[in-house]
């Protein structure tokens, strides 16, 4: 029988974010379909009430607390030390943990230490033949498998958005408290904060309804045999600040830095669409001045509706790899798209 | 100037991106139709690694790299032409699957046995680097068991910098949510390293660094030691590729204004 449980870090301001709230939900659509299942929910950070309360109504049996002063940095020898201790306090067979980076920087290193195994960037969790399944994707999103393990205990990493979120009202939940020794070397690592790319130029949101990508043709000579940056650059950030969607890029544009050639400033290899880069979740992509090669498209494996602004009637897109190609200058398109926007919904005057 | 290091760098072997991949059922599970056939590239990640690596070995000088790779040995060895110009390193080979569906606690476990052999090998000097995620298997999880093997538990994954300072201590740039990096103090090595891209270009081709290695390499893989990891607990139920053909529709000769209008509708619905 299986012993489920979530365990799940606080955030900086002792809340849970929304993919802990995911992972509790796939914790508790598997324990519903298998035998004898029970949920536990373990959470770690350095004061947990109000995380636990926001649990209560979730109906898992149990909800232990690891607190530490030390679990306010995200740091792997501490953070792999609780949740080793809330596995171990539980007894747990399955872990389930939603795919943050935090989680992920420990998540083979703790099945290691419980004599268990690890997978990563689950996209589902679900039962076949009664026994516990998951659905990844190998050969960055090219091939898809479903597997089941026979070791345990078995952590299984679920990407953000992957699955849907349980949610309840909150109420006060009785934690029952987990003893963290932490090991002295822990304090070997401190973090001492957060880098932004570039203050001000925020553009990599996960959240956002759409996803807006920049390829090389955005930095290239245009018709008149000149480049256009500055337009290139009021083109993509007006479009962000009116959607607020979420930015990436094309390899090949991202690249250009490193090789000396003509940049947009707000754009770093984070922004990196593809095989090498990231594969985000948005409802929607347009895709702009990118060929749409294979090593990037496998990084649109889940962004549901595709839309591609090109010159070229033969690009990677026409391929089917977009649901409507736009054959165009993405410059005169996207001037035109964002002064029709800014009629539709004025933009609040920039503070 | 910091003190010498030893920077162990492990990479594994992948199809070139731009092979079109086919799942074929093999005697020990999944694997890749007429994988022997496709040319390969080290792990993207992995290569990173590698040039940052050279960066910091430069930075405390008589550093050491070793680079440790599990591959089928005559594709490694391919691979080896290219990745020999780069920079100067010591190739220890293992002669494995590249696959993707291997079990990387197996890969950990070789991956470890080979750096515990190491001649001279210093704890207090080492720092391991890989690629945080393979474009094989994408877990990020080879390096973190390999790193407890070590005994190591200072880790850092999704890494694009590494800053250090001459008493030996670094600060890491680690990806996180949000495109944002958080910044870790180290005090030191001992540390594992899964390295993103990077802010490093390729380096150029050092003809004279290609001749040095290729002494090394060619020995050292005749004499790669097999290994046979496997698939022990795992059941793989399915492995398809995704139907990923949409029917596309071409919208030519059409005034920007009017396809604008079309997004528009698109973008706010
Ligand atoms: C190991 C490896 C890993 C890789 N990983 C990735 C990855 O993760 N992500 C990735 O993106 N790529 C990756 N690639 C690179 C990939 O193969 C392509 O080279 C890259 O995606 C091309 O980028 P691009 O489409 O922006 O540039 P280009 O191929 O230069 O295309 C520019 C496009 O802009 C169009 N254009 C120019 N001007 C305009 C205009 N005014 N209006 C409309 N369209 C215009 C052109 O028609 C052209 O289609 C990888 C390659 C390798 C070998």
């Amino acid at each position: 029988m299986e012993k489920i449980l979530v365990v799940l870090f606080t955030q900086e301001d002792g809340s849970l974010g929304r993919t802990a709230f995911e992972a509790t939900g796939a914790a508790l659509g598997l324990a519903k379909e298998l035998d004898g299942a029970s949920v536990t929910i373990g959470i770690a950070g350095t004061s947990i009430q109000e995380a636990a309360n926001a649990l209560a109504g979730s109906g898992a049996e149990k909800i232990l607390g690891a607190e530490a002063a030390e679990l306010a940095q995200p740091r792997y020898a501490t953070d792999a030390a609780a949740a080793e201790a809330l596995a171990k306090a539980a007894g747990a067979t399955i872990i389930v943990a939603p795919g943050t980076s935090r989680w992920n920087r420990i998540a083979a290193g703790v099945a290691h230490r419980l004599g268990g195994r690890a997978d990563t960037h689950a996209t589902s969790l679900a039962v076949h033949e009664g026994a516990p399944t998951i659905t990844r994707w190998y050969y960055r999103q090219r091939m898809v498998a479903k597997l089941s393990r026979t070791n345990r205990p078995w952590v299984v990493s679920l990407d953000p958005g992957a699955v849907p979120a349980w949610s309840g009202e909150p109420s006060q939940a009785t934690v029952e408290k987990v003893a963290l020794s932490m090991p002295e070397t822990a304090a070997r690592t401190e973090v001492i904060g957060v880098e932004a790319p570039e203050a001000g130029a925020q553009t990599i949101r996960p959240e956002a309804e759409t996803l807006l990508v920049t390829g090389a043709g955005w930095t290239k000579k245009q018709a008149d045999g000149q480049i256009h940056l500055k337009e290139a650059e009021a083109a993509i950030m007006d479009f962000l600040r009116q959607t607020k969607a979420s930015l990436g890029s094309s390899k090949s544009l991202v690249d250009q830095e490193g090789e000396g050639q003509a940049v947009l400033p707000f754009l770093t290899h984070m922004n990196q669409i593809g095989q090498t880069g990231s594969t985000p979740r948005h409802a929607k992509g347009l895709a702009t001045c990118c060929h749409g090669e294979e090593p990037h498209v496998v990084g649109w494996r889940f962004i549901t509706e595709r839309r591609a602004v090109n010159l070229d009637a033969n690009c990677g897109w026409a391929q089917g790899k977009a649901d409507v190609l736009y054959v165009a200058d993405a410059f005169e398109v996207m001037k035109k798209l964002n002064d029709l926007l800014a009629e539709k919904a004025p933009a609040t005057p920039e503070s | 100037m910091a003190g010498s290091l030893q920077i162990v760098v492990c990479g594994g072997i992948v199809p070139n991106p731009l092979q079109t991949l086919e799942p074929t059922a093999g005697p020990q599970g999944p694997a890749l139709k007429n994988e022997a056939m496709l040319p390969a590239v080290l792990d993207p990640w992995a290569w990173h690694a590698l040039f940052e690596a050279a960066n910091l070995a430069k930075q405390a000088p008589g550093s050491k790299i070793t680079l440790v790779c599990m591959a089928p040995k005559a594709k490694l060895q391919q691979v080896m032409m290219t990745i020999a110009q780069k920079t100067v390193f010591e190739l220890q080979p293992i002669d494995g699957p590249a696959s993707g569906f291997v079990e990387s606690a197996d890969v950990a476990g070789e991956l470890a046995e080979v750096i515990k052999g190491i001649n001279g090998l210093d704890m207090q000097k080492l720092l391991v680097f890989g690629g945080w995620e393979s474009a094989s298997r994408g877990a990020g999880t080879t390096m973190q068991i390999l790193g407890e093997m070590l005994g190591i538990t200072d880790q850092f994954q999704g890494v694009d910098e590494i800053r250090l300072k001459d008493d030996g201590s670094f600060d890491v740039l680690e990806r996180i949510e949000g495109g944002k990096h958080q910044v870790s103090r180290c005090a030191g090595a001992p540390a594992v390293l899964g390295w993103a891209t990077g802010n490093l270009p390729e380096p150029p081709n050092n003809p004279q660094a290609g001749m040095a290695n290729m002494r090394g390499i060619m020995p050292a893989l005749q004499k790669a030691r097999p290994a046979k990891p496997g698939q022990d607990g795992v059941k793989f139920l399915d492995v398809s590729l995704p139907s990923q053909r949409r029917e596309t529709r071409v919208v030519k000769d059409t005034p920007a204004e009017e396809i604008a209008r079309e997004l528009a509708e698109w973008i706010t619905g």
